[in-house]
């Protein structure tokens, strides 16, 4: 896929009342331009294939996959081109035409339901824009301010939004929908919806960019199930006593590393994050190597009930306590309740701990440091605490996974999931609890709604975050609030740029 | 000197105060007071050293020789050179940056309520008793948002209380971050170059909100002296009760405003120029954070 290129020689805007004659000669070669870089890209890099053979490897051309993209380059910068020109209306009729027949109509490969789509709603997109506001493109702090508006609007809409969702999500399990994939991918979600959440106290509010979250997670994990394993403690004893030992590695690590600034910090994180996994690798004896942990034990109902048929001594069955069928789907629903629950908690903690000294400072942090410190901000302890509440918080999702998979092993711990959680919160907006979990659909919940374009999963997610990057830097619902109102709000606070 | 400058005992002394970078020396052995009640302004020219002895005071560096003691109107007495930074701040002596060091993407109200983060973060019990509402915390804050109201209108800067700091106009930035300081209930105030970048009516403004500072009780009923860098010498001749000269990080005058504008060092130091004469304003500035720290010390 190619960028248009703003440096093609176009006529005037089509602001013009007396519409210019379209210039298709000069159109035509700028698209076969275009067309002459796409084949130059994708002959090496959709063109040729490597396959496995028997008799070792070979490659294999792809010449349809290439001209089908060179194709849809061609008409895709010939569209952008005549849009600039002022024959959006038909360009806009026939990209939506393409996207349907991408969607409707049988394609011999995935890729190229997947270009037709993405393409034909993109140029749809811009001529729609074009027929709005009458220009081809937004200047970028155009495009930011409208942003920031949809972006305090939603912010302001959560009010009413949070509780509907928070419904919407209590609700779920008990709709004859809830099948066991359902449920697992919500549980899936919630997952790192939390860890989203948890990641945003260092990263959103305290302005640390943290590279390796998913230290605590595992720290979480294992503490569980080494803790189940060696003493048999049950998981209602070892989720806060995960918590606790995930917070104490957080200020362990906090303790050097939190005088560093900037890059350095992120780097020794990163590198925190693998010392982790390697020693929970390397310590055979202790962790199981890389074989990892099994038959890590599944919670009971708060230690009063058994999700299984025939509960051990002493313990009731969830089923007969509660009169109900047997169904294998309780403890699941259960499983599902519970990260629900635990989520909300790191929710509600950071709406409440913005408006407490501790939250105010964290975000002063990150605004300025030296000027905190100017205050009498003890950084150090403020930054502490944020990484030893953002790691408890860690742990606690890091012991829920060990129990819900009963297998843990260090493979699920490895940077890439640093990466997810990382994105997940730059994506959402910094410091944006909704931001969090509508980012966490794209990125989570999409792929999975997606398995069958497995092999482009990846390739489409950096895709993502590339076009994000270029298009809203700041993330998507970026928008901060005050955490205090003199006003009330009465008086509107003004918007940047008014005041200058 | 005055009757009340005698019977004052000094807030702030400095004595034989040496910070080396390296081979370069900002300051040599300077030696002077600052008193509750008064302005002191310390001034001269570009490179000068003056906004490296404030970073000596305020804690962001640790000087290289010297004795820095301020003494509380209430007698507790504390050893800065020996502080952070954030110890010297609690211990009450506040500032303001020469390059603006606002909370730019927090409201002005916010900003206020930061600055007093140490006694909020007493009252909500590191935040426990703040998580579940307890009164206590409250209290607290209510009576911090009421100090917070008396800066904004003290400052002019009630109605934009809930704008984003970094959306105000320049003057209101300076205004507010002498408010933050403020807030903080300091008994030394410290302001690196606060008329930098105003307009004529906008420093008469601040140098009455400067003689407010020195003269009123604040609502804790204590008073605040105040250290000043000022390159405005109408500003420093009209408001100052005391002014310190520096040149090439010597001391080379101190006494009272007629003395020193007569005084031929300092003359020379300023090459003749006409005492009315605003010196071109500076372009060093503040560093940048990065090589703020020459020395290893927790700020
Ligand atoms: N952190 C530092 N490292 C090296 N040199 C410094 C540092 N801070 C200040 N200086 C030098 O000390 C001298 C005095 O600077 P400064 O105190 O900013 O002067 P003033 O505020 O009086 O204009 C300048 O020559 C400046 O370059
Ligand atoms: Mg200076």
């Amino acid at each position: 896929m190619t960028m248009p290129s703003h440096t093609a020689p176009t006529p005037a805007p089509a602001a013009v009342p007396a519409r210019p004659a379209v210039d298709w000669p000069g159109s035509l070669k700028d698209a076969a331009t275009a067309a002459f870089v796409a084949l130059l890209l994708t002959v090496p890099l959709v063109g040729l294939r490597t396959v496995d053979r028997p008799t070792g490897l070979s490659i294999e051309a792809r010449p349809d996959e290439v001209i089908a993209s060179i194709v849809l380059v061609f008409l895709g910068r010939l569209g952008l081109g005549l849009i600039r020109q002022g024959l959006a209306l038909p360009v806009l009729v026939l990209a939506l035409a393409a996207a349907a027949v991408g969607l409707a109509l049988p394609m011999p490969t995935q890729v190229l339901r997947l270009v037709l789509v993405a393409g034909g709603g993109i140029i749809a997109l811009r001529a729609a824009i074009t027929l709005t506001t009458g220009r081809s493109k937004l200047s970028q702090a155009e495009r930011d301010r409208r942003m920031d508006r949809v972006a305090a609007k939603v912010q302001h809409a959560t009010k009413y939004i949070a509780p509907v969702a928070i419904a919407f999500a209590v609700a779920l399990p008990l709709t004859p929908l809830a099948d066991r994939q359902l449920l697992d991918i919500g549980i899936l979600l919630l997952t790192y919806i939390m860890l989203g959440w948890g990641l945003n106290i260092v990263v959103g509010l305290a302005g640390l960019l943290d590279l390796g979250y998913v230290a605590f997670y595992a720290v979480g994990a294992y503490s569980y199930a080494l803790l189940a394993h060696y003493f048999g403690l049950s998981f209602w004893v070892c989720l806060p006593l995960a918590g606790v030992l995930a917070a104490c590695s957080g200020v362990l690590l906090g303790f050097p590393v939190l005088r560093l600034r900037g890059d350095y910090f992120a780097i020794v994180t990163l590198g925190f994050g693998e010392i982790i996994r390697i020693i929970l690798v390397n310590w055979y004896q202790f962790t199981g190597g890389p074989n990892g942990i099994s038959g890590i034990p599944r919670p009971s109902f708060f230690g009063i009930a058994d999700f299984t048929r025939t509960p051990p001594e002493g313990m009731a069955a969830f089923h007969e306590l509660f009169g109900l069928e047997f169904s294998p789907l309780h403890r699941i629903v259960f499983m599902y309740y519970l990260i629900l629950a635990l989520a909300l908690v790191v929710n509600v903690f950071t709406l409440r701990v913005r408006k407490l000294p501790l939250g105010r400072a964290w975000e002063a942090l990150r605004e300025d440091e030296i000027a905190s410190a100017s205050l009498g901000i003890n950084r150090t302890n403020m930054k502490l605490a944020a990484f030893a509440i953002a790691a408890m918080f860690g742990g606690f999702a890091g012991s829920f996974f060990a129990t819900r998979q009963g297998f843990i092993s260090p493979e699920s711990f490895t940077f890439i999931e640093s990466a997810i959680i990382l994105a997940i919160v730059v994506l959402g907006g910094m410091g944006s609890q909704i931001g969090v979990v509508v980012a966490t659909l794209l990125v989570i919940g999409l792929p999975e709604a997606f398995r069958e374009l497995a092999d482009y999963r990846m390739l489409a997610f950096g895709m993502g975050m590339v076009v994000i990057m270029l298009w809203r830097p700041r993330g998507l619902l970026a928008h901060r609030d005050p955490t205090i109102l003199l006003h009330g709000g009465k008086t509107p606070r003004v918007n940047a740029g008014a005041a200058r | 000197m005055s009757v009340t400058e005698m019977t004052e005992t000094p807030l702030l002394t400095v004595e034989h105060l040496t910070m080396r970078f390296g081979g370069l020396v900002a300051n040599n052995d300077v030696s002077f007071v600052a008193r509750t009640g008064e302005i002191t302004a310390l001034i001269g020219p570009n490179g000068a050293g003056k906004t490296t002895l404030f970073n000596c005071v305020t804690g962001f560096y640790t000087p290289t020789v010297g004795r820095l003691s301020l003494r509380h109107p209430d007698g507790r007495e504390f050893l800065l050179e020996r502080m952070p930074g954030y110890r010297i701040a609690q211990s009450g002596v506040a500032r303001t940056f020469q390059n603006i060091r606002l909370f730019g993407g927090m409201s002005v109200l916010e900003n206020l309520i930061v600055a007093q983060h140490n006694k909020l973060m007493d009252a909500s019990g590191f935040a426990i008793a703040g998580l579940f509402g307890l009164p206590t915390y409250a209290k607290a804050e209510k009576a911090a948002l009421e100090l917070a109201k008396y800066w904004l209108e003290r400052v002019r800067l009630t109605e934009f209380a809930d704008w984003e700091a970094g959306n105000l106009p320049y003057g209101a930035q300076r205004r507010l971050e002498i408010a933050r300081a403020m807030c903080t209930e300091p008994v030394l105030l410290c302001l690196d170059e606060p008329a930098a970048g105003l307009n004529p009516r906008e420093s008469g403004e601040l140098a009455e909100i400067l003689t407010f500072i020195r003269d009123a009780r604040n609502p804790n009923g204590h008073r605040t002296g105040v250290l000043l860098i000022e390159h405005d010498m109408s500003v420093v001749m009209r408001i100052s009760d005391h002014v310190v000269v520096l040149d090439y990080g010597r001391k080379i005058s101190d006494g009272d405003p007629t003395s020193v504008k007569n005084d031929p060092a300092v003359i020379r130091a300023y090459l003749g120029e006409d005492e009315d004469a605003e010196l071109p304003p500076e372009v060093a500035g503040d560093l940048p954070a990065s090589v703020v720290h020459p020395a290893p010390k927790e700020i």
